[in-house]
């Protein structure tokens, strides 16, 4: 039975001290495995989520760091991240199955992603110039810069991003771009999806989307 | 797409006279007819002024496109490669945490985030923290010996022709020794602030804006083996000999380019409190200590520490800085080109 405590370093300013105790405990996988009876219909049971064109994408939680899930699914709860479908079953969960849940799909090995396959070579080109490098005469520093080598995530307050839906990733920059998500620190997300374009989107998510991460 | 060199001198007369505009552009598109950079005013820069050089550095997606030899072509990548992830050298010419690229943001071509362009086009040149002329690969060396905590490469080794290569590239187009000011040069500091500068007042900006990257302990953060945030003091950090242990070369980079993704969200007194912060820790001894930080300070205080705060005592906790033999991670004080004597035979 693997345990992982969930740190919440750095997300607690301004959360207040019910957020903080919530987030200081500690998940249990087991337990985890049994509250995500809720999550499966979308997440999958391993974690994979799923790329629907056309449609509300669900992410890939598998291999998420706990302390970012632990924070999405508070934040959802507390009406700092919108999405209908999630509040709800955010909702469902009290802060110990948060912490559990967390620590089940963190533990999950990284499946492989969609939504990236029919893009042409131009626009693959881009996506690793502003996932790599960035695009600095439009002051758009790179994804690595801050999700870390390989954009695999960078502890809980940057989540791996590589091998995550391409249909998801659109929307949650959109939905930046478009002030409808702002639950990242230091609006550090913001910022930056701001100056992107819709093709610059659909660019970076396509090729991150066709990253595969691989177990350490 | 064929690319072409282009002077923006015949922009048209929408365009200040004066403003020296060099660039390099793809061709066919309506002479680049755009003033560059105008974008930056959004972000908070000054947009540039009459009588400014003001360049912008080819990329290099322009280096493929170029009609330039394919061997230069590959010694210039080289250059870049090493210029952002210099870790590759870590433990033969770097040793602490930092890539080149960690300060020079944008890959070393970014306006007021010391755009290294500039050094190609004024080297030779006199250099007043070491008194004497220094070419482009001296000046190199000294980011070497100071902010990378290390040794250069040796001159004309493959590396350091490498890294000048690079250098010289982005320069392509902008005139040599030019008799402008250059637009976004250096890391220019915000106006003096209204307060002077506060540890207690640095550390509070220093908790709510940098420590989600940089850490309480200012050791930045690895993932992976790689480079993600880098360290701000301690070991992993600059020397006491690297420019931005300056006070006002710290609140210039911070101003212009901190948070990331943020540049000039903070007001002029954060920056200037925060880099005071900043430049309070402890970091490597400067490699041109003699021993005695007393001494250090009457050779080099006139010249570099005067704007630092080697040998100061802090005042929260008595602590008097760089007053210590630690050389951080590498096992010697002064690498090979610290000190050397120049042009003896020509003075006076």
């Amino acid at each position: 039975m693997n345990k992982t405590v969930i740190k919440g370093l750095g997300l607690l300013l301004g959360t207040g001290l019910n957020a903080g105790a919530a987030m200081a405990l500690e998940g249990d996988a087991q337990r985890g495995q049994e509250a995500s009876a809720t999550c499966v219909a979308c997440h999958q049971a391993d974690g994979s989520g799923m790329n629907v064109p056309g449609g509300e994408s669900w992410p890939r939680l598998a291999g998420l760091d706990s302390g970012y899930i632990v924070k999405q699914l508070h934040d959802f709860q507390e009406g700092r991240r919108e999405n209908a479908s999630m509040t709800l079953f955010a909702n469902m969960l009290d802060d110990q199955q948060i912490a559990d849940v967390a620590a089940y799909y963190s533990q999950m090995p990284v499946t492989p992603a969609q939504g990236g396959e029919e893009v042409d070579d131009a626009l693959l080109e881009r996506g690793e110039q502003l996932a790599n490098r960035g695009d600095w005469d439009a002051y758009i520093v790179s994804c690595k810069s801050c999700h870390g080598p390989g954009s695999e995530g960078v502890g809980s307050d940057f989540p791996g991003i590589a091998s995550q839906h391409a249909g998801y990733i659109t929307a949650q920059l959109e939905a930046w771009k478009n002030d409808e998500r702002s639950n990242d620190p230091q609006n550090l997300m913001g910022a930056i999806a701001k100056r992107m374009s819709d093709e610059d989107i659909q660019a970076v998510s396509a090729w991150l989307s066709r990253q595969s991460v691989t177990a350490e | 797409m064929k690319l072409s060199k282009i002077t923006l001198a015949v922009l048209g007369a929408s365009l200040a006279a004066g403003l020296g505009v060099t660039a390099y552009a793809a061709s066919g598109q309506s002479g680049g007819a755009e003033q560059p950079y105008q974008g930056l005013t959004a972000l908070g820069y000054p947009a540039p002024q009459e009588g400014q050089l003001v360049h912008v550095p080819p990329t290099m997606a322009d280096l493929e496109e170029a009609d330039i030899h394919p061997e230069l072509k590959k010694v210039i990548r080289r250059g870049y490669e090493l210029f952002t992830d210099t870790q590759q050298l870590r433990g033969k010419n770097v040793f602490n945490d930092m890539n080149c690229s960690s300060c020079h943001l944008g890959e070393g071509r970014q306006p007021f985030s010391a755009p290294i362009w500039p050094a190609a086009i004024t080297l030779p040149g006199f250099r007043g923290k070491n008194q004497h002329v220094n070419n482009l690969e001296e000046r190199i060396a000294g980011c070497f010996a100071y902010s990378m905590n290390g040794t250069p490469p040796e001159y004309g080794s493959d590396d350091m022709l490498a890294l000048s290569a690079y250098h010289q590239w982005l320069a392509t187009g902008a005139p040599m020794y030019p008799d402008q000011p250059i637009y976004g040069r250096g890391f220019p500091a915000p106006p003096e602030p209204e307060l002077e500068p506060d540890y207690a007042r640095g550390e509070e900006v220093y908790q709510a804006q940098c420590t989600i990257c940089h850490q309480d302990d200012g050791a930045g953060h690895y993932e992976d083996g790689e480079y993600v945030f880098p360290a701000l003091w301690g070991d992993g950090s600059n020397n006491w000999g690297a420019g931005i242990v300056r006070t006002h070369t710290a609140a210039g980079f911070i101003k212009n380019n901190m948070p990331l993704g943020q540049p000039n969200s903070l007001s002029d007194q954060q920056a200037w409190d925060v880099a005071y912060y900043m430049v309070s820790q402890e970091r490597p001894q400067d490699p041109r200590y003699t021993g005695d930080v007393d001494e250090t300070l009457e050779l080099f205080g006139p010249t570099f520490h005067r704007n630092s705060r080697y040998g100061e005592v802090r005042e929260h906790d008595d602590h008097r800085l760089a007053d210590h033999a630690n050389t951080g991670e590498k096992d010697f004080l002064k690498p090979w080109n610290v000190g050397m004597p120049r042009f003896e035979e020509l003075s006076e």
